[in-house]
């Protein structure tokens, strides 16, 4: 049964799973936002005082208000913390949103962003760029990035929605990943014959938000700020589609409208961000799931929460990997995987699931 | 033996969603036996077989030392001269006997699974195979391979043998991490996310840190490749095969009722935690067996099952039909990296190049069905 997880998503949850989340009731869920809301604030400030040389708060309000200051370390909160923090936020929230929005579409708890072919659109555009055009910085690769992340979820969007049935999930789904396999695999074959550029490559692809600089979050910000407006309004929508697309559409709901919507907010938010820092893919997997059970599986909660849970959990694995091996680093999208995934697995193991 | 049509929904129970244009079924009765099949779950087996068996003999015969196909052929069948039999048994044949085997162990790995999570996006990656066993194989690689003593010591048998360890204790630590008074499979999904994270950033993280000479090399194991491999590899896959194969088709019955979920399947009369248990182990066993021979050939364990269920019709990925087609996709994958291409690539390069824009092929024809 193929799309069992589509067509039939109460065989396994009818049981076992409660469908609301820890928080109940409005009340419960805003305070919790707001709560969420100083966690990324408090992850900020980490974020800024902490790293190969420490920095106390005091001394990052006097940098930050007082732009004549020129101490050492006024230049580094203003030129290499401030904007590697702003970075992160925008990306954390980018990956957030854009997860719990793919699975949303996709009723399927394996949809990570990257399934919409963005980060093999990237990762591709990045490997041409480097062994074809010499370009050879993580700031340069920006652009090549995020064009290769539109063009990879177009051509998914194309493929899918000629399948039988149209763009439905399962469809967008499997044509999301034929063409990840096989972007992937040229890319192979470019990194197999070709040194150098495994050589930068490598380092890209882990994803990592050091080495870039204040531009890079100037100019992936627009789409990112578009994107997350597109999620929010694109959230309640998702709450009608669960019911199956004939119900939502006897609801009123404008299918063609939410889905397309839907997508472009997925494009936006996780073409930004893996054009910023490389293929993330751990925190679009993992942080729905946790939101989920928290809210429920309202996604007029649960969009906001994923966003913000994702930029606390990014900053908070940018911080660590600081700090375990100075004074030199380990890349985010590594830190992100060893410290979440563990911390994930605990709270699936706990919990009873809010399954989609 | 008589063969005639019944209606869909007539008999056992059927997944609640049937698809109106579903293939009408055929009664096969001998005496007090009787079974149903539907034509082309014999057809599309058979048609793969011969395919296989065709192109297995255009891979022989192709290198330097070009032998002609119906001599390949004579060889195989034991009619061949000396020169030839010892070309097509010692040196070439090993290597696409590796490849069917690898292929049939990942077909089949792939079809237990997506049936068992119920979701075509699901693969023995899922459980963490392929990824526990590139941590195991990339450390050999990169933190022992290079260096004299440790190469000695790990002799030819290191990587395959971390590999397996890698892969084994992969999936045994998702399924227990995922086991509560049973297996959930939306929970195993899950957990296998989580644990498969942590091993790519292992890899990666080894990658990082490894001189480009070794992630180089590193990378050609993790893409997957037939290349060098002979009877060493083929023979503990056989034996591997020769338990694995007739459980799995064993399992496929119980299978068959455990996708109408749990409590259907209990009330059939499946001991439900059991035969789960069992599933998943064959899939493992199968899918560490093949990585451990040729590393994690790509794609082959997710687009074949969802290939075999739109070429056969029916609800769920076929066995018979999934193993064969795995085994064609690998073997004809490598005659085309081996032959047609300018450089040599890994095989698990070309079967991501041959099997996706196959699977496109299929979503976008208008005849097929989306499952």
């Amino acid at each position: 049964m193929a799309a069992g997880t589509t067509t039939r998503p109460a065989a396994v949850t009818a049981d076992q799973a409660p469908r609301a989340g820890l928080l109940g009731g409005s009340a419960g869920r805003g305070g919790g936002l707001l709560l969420l809301l100083g966690l990324v604030v408090l992850a900020m400030a980490l974020s800024v005082a902490v790293g190969a040389r420490s920095i106390g708060l005091g001394t990052v309000w006097q940098a930050l208000t007082d732009s004549t200051l020129t101490s050492d370390e006024a230049v580094i909160v203003r030129e290499l913390r401030v904007p590697r923090t702003v970075l992160g936020v925008l990306v954390g929230l980018a990956l957030g949103a854009g997860g719990a929005l793919m699975q949303g579409h996709t009723r399927n708890p394996l949809g990570d962003p990257g399934l919409l072919g963005v980060a093999a659109g990237a990762s591709f555009a990045v490997v041409l760029a480097i062994t074809l055009l010499g370009v050879g910085s993580p700031a340069e690769y920006v652009w090549f990035a995020f064009g290769g992340a539109l063009l990879g979820s177009i051509v998914v969007f194309a493929i899918g929605s000629r399948g039988r049935g149209g763009a439905t999930p399962v469809n967008l789904a499997l044509a999301g990943t034929a063409l990840t396999y096989l972007l992937y695999a040229l890319v192979r074959a470019v990194l197999i014959s070709d040194q150098q550029t495994l050589d930068s490559f490598r380092f890209w692809v882990v994803g990592a938000l050091a080495g870039r600089d204040a531009d890079v979050a100037w100019q992936v910000g627009p789409f990112i700020a578009v994107g997350l407006v597109l999620a929010l309004v694109n959230s309640p929508a998702l709450n009608t589609l669960a019911l199956g697309e004939d119900v939502a559409r006897g609801l009123g709901q404008r299918i063609w409208l939410a889905r397309g919507t839907g997508i472009a907010g997925i494009t936006l938010l996780t073409g930004a961000a893996t054009a910023a820092c490389g293929p993330i893919a751990f925190v679009g997997l993992v942080v729905p799931h946790v939101a989920r059970s928290l809210t429920g599986p309202d996604h007029r909660w649960l969009v906001p929460y994923a966003a913000l849970l994702g930029a606390a959990l990014l900053l908070v694995a940018d911080v660590i990997g600081r700090v375990v091996v100075r004074p030199g680093e380990l890349q985010v999208g590594i830190v992100l995987a060893l410290v979440g995934a563990p911390f994930f697995i605990a709270l699936i193991r706990r919990r009873r699931l809010a399954a989609l | 033996m008589t063969a005639t049509q019944v209606t869909p929904r007539s008999g056992t129970p059927e997944p609640p969603q049937r698809h109106p244009e579903e293939r009408p079924r055929r009664v096969l009765r001998a005496g007090p036996l009787s079974a149903t099949y539907r034509r082309r779950q014999l057809t599309v087996p058979v048609v793969v077989l011969a395919l296989l068996v065709l192109v297995s003999a255009l891979s022989i015969g192709r290198g330097d030392y070009p032998i002609a196909l119906t001599d390949v052929l004579r060889t195989m069948v034991g009619l061949g001269d000396p020169a030839a039999e010892f070309i097509v048994l010692e040196l070439r044949a090993p290597r696409v006997v590796v490849g069917v085997l690898v292929g049939i162990a990942l077909g089949l790995s792939g079809a237990l699974v997506q049936t068992f999570a119920r979701n075509p996006l699901a693969s023995p990656d899922v459980l963490g195979v392929t990824q526990g066993a590139s941590v195991g194989a990339v450390a050999v690689l990169a933190l022992g391979g290079g260096s004299s003593a440790a190469a000695g010591l790990l002799g030819g048998a290191g990587l395959p043998l971390a590999a397996l360890v890698g892969a084994l204790a992969t999936a045994a630590l998702v399924v227990l991490l995922a086991w509560r008074t049973g297996i959930d499979g939306y929970r195993l999904v899950l957990v296998g996310i989580g644990i498969s994270a942590i091993c790519t950033a292992l890899t990666d993280w080894l990658l990082v840190r490894a001189d480009i000479a070794e992630a180089t090399a590193a990378y050609v194991w993790i893409t997957g490749s037939l290349n060098a491999r002979g009877w060493d590899q083929a023979l503990p896959l056989t034996l591997a095969l020769a338990v694995l194969l007739p459980a799995a088709l064993v399992l496929s019955r119980t299978l068959g009722a455990l996708q109408f979920g749990d409590d259907t399947a209990r009330s059939l009369g499946i001991r439900v935690t059991g035969s789960q248990a069992l599933v998943l182990l064959v899939a493992v066993a199968l899918a560490a067996a093949a990585v451990a021979a040729a590393g994690p050939i790509q794609f082959v364990a997710l687009v074949v099952p969802q290939i075999a269920v739109r070429l056969t019709g029916g609800s769920r990925p076929p066995l018979l039909a999934s193993a064969l087609l795995g085994a064609l996709l690998v073997v004809g994958a490598d005659l085309v990296a081996r032959t047609v291409l300018p450089v040599a690539l890994p095989v698990g390069i070309v079967t991501a190049v041959l099997g996706a824009p196959y699977l496109i092929w299929l979503l976008v024809s208008r005849r097929s069905r989306v499952r």
